[in-house]
């Protein structure tokens, strides 16, 4: 689509989709999590199973009391939520929906993409500083440390798609898996997809990576004194996040909007990214959580390496094909 | 070594009268008696520190035990009412350091050298200490809140 | 509006951090002022009493047939054990015989809340790593749904699921059937399957064994000396357990092994615990099979609870409490209340270890550690 109006309608539309996906993920996480623990989940809000839970939880959220405690600085504490889920939603613009669709189609439309998801990292820290809170500070320390090391081995494995397209554009990037998907390529897509998915996990705060938002040490953490429709923005950033790097692992590794034609190109980008996020719950709501420093040993001596040596590997096997 | 030994060697050496329990002692002889039964007779473990309020005296009570043999011997020491001091065992077996607190916490006996000696039942502004005899069940003295809390 | 906020400066680096009697993690209303160096802990000041009802207090203006679901309330994840302690002091002292089928009765009860006490243990220390919004909750359910069913079992037998009121002075109360015997059994095998998939979610995993080994490691000088109990002081390779050392009901009667590890650490803990749930369960097989015939009490019907006098004098009386030992120190002066009860309660002494444990570690390992000795608020304070 060309021109102004052709834009607004479509970011509008990919905005509107990817928010209420956002919304019903987390009904999709509260069923998945109820059912491995032996119990339901959602249940009587909506009656066949609850699926009005999220507008429920969404309209509860925002009449509650919005707290702004005194000795905060106003500043960042008001501006820490937007500053958390602004970047994960601009994210949805570069995924490619299908050939040539894209809300935003740039040559370095990858490189973007991974630059905005890091900037959910200076709105938890805003967050975790302003609150004038001794847990939050502990949470927007230890994040700065955890997310800062783990973003070098995701951006790593992160090259090896671009490496294999020898594009930028995430288009490009889709349109070079029509043989084969990337996580398929021999060994080196594996480990790529392997070491992003870990990452990925730290990024997004998942478990077995969470300490940042641990709840049984630091009562979540950097979000702690946050309430009413800015804890709202909170909770649908971290969704949005998760969300965001589903799309980018299915656009990179596994084939995007590819598959057999029965089915139009957003569905199957859809699918996929259904299943990395069940994959994610099921890590999630299986494991412990690790301490901070094995997490960072675990960064710097085993992620860090192998990614370093599996685009290098990429790399020459590109080269010599 | 049984109880008969031990409770006949602290006999001897630190006059002590025995009882069902234990031993009794004079105040003054209880840290020297305590370290003798840690390191000559192996008593290393402890058991607990309470506090017997009788008619005109105190009683101050620590239980301890040998880890091999289970055997448990009491070691008690009468304090006058208006005298109510003892040296304190903590240095000698650590576990003695929070029964002395709440000793001193709900009787009123102080505990000398002791390395940290406050409230741990009740808060530390508490006036009275309740399981005294004279201190009543229907307390007229409520709860009064620290002047200065620290922040979270 | 009040006065404005000072801000205090300070020189040293370190953070004042209060783990204050509201967290999700303390096991109960405990504060821990920690001094923290970054993520260091440098000095651990617990503070206790949030939880002090006075019972030491209460004992003193009650009779003793009165007294004994009190202390059921102490130690509330094993309720049993706390009147089981007080019946057996009051007993000593008074001379009383108990038959042997409330004897064996009375171990029933304990061995079950046993298995339910450490199954609670190991769901909390479950949220404790893993956070409620991860995989520690689905340990925490897992054991739970197991132990609703000791509960119904309790409740069936009793009448309630966890403050029984089980034992009296003489005996206890509530008898079991040959349909409830079967029930127990039943229930025991079906724990023992479950146990399995308890282990594969807790001790298996290679994230547990990473937070908990090396984790507030306790010395063998340092349990003799502060006075640790339980599976704390048998994880620290002492192979003390009241039920062999100092038997009491059916204890003498019964084979059981103790479990015991070296290492002194929360794994070793953990993996003391775990293996007293496997034991327990085999106990209550046992205690089914070989419970005695014959009458639960041996007092007549007492007329005048208040009147029952004990002779003077001192006993000091313990029970192995799942958390470890668990004594009364009874001490009358003939009249029918008691003169002091002083209890002496295992949370307390297993408590005392955390200013020495948590220096050095980092605030995760806090909880590891809290949760590793798995005190009970109820217990500590009394």
């Amino acid at each position: 689509m060309t021109g102004w109006l052709g834009a607004l309608v479509l970011s509008a539309t990919v905005l509107l989709v990817a928010m209420t996906i956002v919304a019903y993920l987390t009904w999709i996480e509260r069923k998945v999590a109820a059912r491995f623990q032996n119990r339901i989940g959602p249940y009587q809000v909506g009656v066949p199973h609850g699926w009005l839970q999220p507008l429920a939880d969404v309209l509860k959220l925002i009449v509650k009391e919005d707290i702004t405690p005194r000795s905060a600085d106003p500043l960042l504490f008001n501006l820490a939520p937007v500053m958390v889920v602004a970047p994960a939603l601009i994210g949805f613009a570069f995924i490619p929906l299908a050939p040539g669709l894209a809300v935003v189609d740039h040559p370095y439309s990858y490189l973007f993409f991974t630059a905005f998801a890091s900037l959910t990292l200076l709105g938890i820290f805003a967050a975790g500083w302003s609150s004038n809170n001794k847990y939050a500070l502990l949470s927007a320390l230890r994040m700065v440390a955890m997310v800062a090391s783990y973003e070098i081995p995701l951006l790593l494995t992160l090259l090896v798609p671009a490496v294999f397209a020898g594009s930028f554009r995430l288009t490009d990037v889709v349109e070079a898996q029509r043989g084969l998907w990337f996580i398929a390529a021999p060994v080196v897509g594996q480990v790529a997809f392997l070491v992003f998915l870990v990452c990925a996990l730290a990024e997004g705060n998942k478990v077995p990576l969470d300490l940042i938002e641990a709840e049984s040490e630091l009562i979540a953490a950097y979000n702690v004194e946050y309430s009413g429709i800015k804890f709202a923005l909170f909770y649908a950033g971290e969704y949005a996040h998760t969300l965001a790097i589903c799309a980018l692992a299915a656009t990179v590794f596994l084939g995007g909007y590819l598959g057999p034609a029965f089915l139009p190109g957003v569905v199957w980008l859809l699918l996929k990214i259904l299943v990395l996020f069940l994959g994610v719950l099921w890590i999630r709501w299986s494991l412990l959580r690790v301490r901070i420093d094995q997490a960072l040993r675990l960064n710097w001596m085993v992620l860090l390496p192998i990614a370093l040596v599996n685009l290098l590997a990429a790399a020459w096997w590109v080269a010599r094909s | 070594m049984p109880a008969a030994e031990v409770v006949g060697a602290l006999g001897t050496r630190f006059s002590a009268t025995p009882y069902a329990l234990g031993v009794e002692l004079h105040a003054t002889a209880l840290l020297e008696a305590a370290r003798a039964l840690r390191d000559a007779h192996g008593y290393r473990y402890y058991v607990l520190a309470s506090a017997i309020e009788r008619k005109e005296t105190i009683e101050v009570v620590h239980a301890v035990r040998h880890p091999d043999t289970h055997d448990t011997i009491f070691l008690k020491a009468a304090l006058a009412k208006d005298a109510l001091e003892i040296d304190s065992l903590a240095y000698v077996w650590s576990g003695a350091e929070w029964h002395e607190r709440e000793v001193f916490d709900l009787f009123g006996v102080r505990f000398r050298g002791h390395p940290d000696l406050r409230r741990i039942l009740m808060p530390d502004e508490y006036e009275g200490h309740p399981l005294r005899k004279d201190f009543p069940m229907d307390t007229p003295w409520g709860y009064r809140p620290a002047k200065t809390e620290p922040a979270p | 509006m009040s006065a404005p906020i000072e801000v205090v400066e300070r020189e040293f680096g370190e953070l004042a951090l209060n783990m204050g009697p509201q967290h999700p993690s303390t096991h109960g209303v405990l504060r821990l002022i920690l001094h923290l160096s970054g993520e260091t802990v440098v000095k651990a000041d617990p503070s206790i009493g949030y939880l002090h009802r006075g019972v030491e207090k209460l004992s003193e203006h009650l009779a003793y047939d009165q007294l004994a679901p009190v202390y059921e309330r102490d130690d509330y994840l094993a309720p049993t054990a706390n009147s089981h302690a007080y019946c057996l002091a009051v007993e000593a002292l008074g001379k009383i015989e108990v038959p042997p089928r409330g004897r064996w009765m009375r171990a029933f009860v304990a061995e079950w809340q046993r298995v339910s006490s450490h199954l609670v243990w190991l769901g909390t220390l479950g949220l404790d790593l893993g956070g409620a919004l991860g995989g520690g909750t689905t340990l925490y359910m897992h054991c739970f749904r197991e132990r609703e069913k000791i509960l119904d079992l309790l409740e069936e037998l009793t009448g309630t699921r966890y403050h029984t009121n089980m034992n009296m002075i003489g005996g206890c109360r509530y008898d079991l059937d040959g349909a409830m015997a079967a029930k127990s059994v039943a229930l025991s095998a079906e724990i023992a399957r479950a146990l399995p998939e308890l282990h594969a979610l807790a001790g298996d995993t290679g994230i547990f064994r990473e937070r908990t080994e090396g984790v507030g490691v306790i010395t063998k000088d340092l349990a003799l000396s502060l006075g640790v109990t339980g599976p704390t002081l048998r994880a620290s390779g002492f192979p003390t357990d009241i039920r062999t050392a100092a038997p009491y009901d059916a204890y003498p009667e019964l084979r059981f092994e103790i479990p015991v590890r070296q290492a002194g650490d929360a794994l070793a803990r953990y993996q003391v615990r775990m293996d007293e749930i496997a034991i327990s369960l085999r106990l209550v097989d046992a205690i089914v099979e070989g419970l005695p015939p014959g009458p639960l009490f041996s007092r007549k019907p007492i007329k005048n609870p208040k009147a029952t006098k004990l002779p003077a004098g001192e006993t000091y009386v313990a029970v192995e409490s799942p958390r470890g030992e668990l004594g009364f120190h009874l001490v009358s002066d003939g009249t029918a209340k008691p003169l002091r009860l002083k209890i002496n309660a295992p949370s307390f002494a297993n408590l005392q270890a955390v200013p020495h444990l948590l220096p050095g570690g980092l605030v995760a390992d806090v909880v590891a550690i809290l949760g590793s000795l798995d005190p009970v608020m109820g217990d500590v304070d009394r």
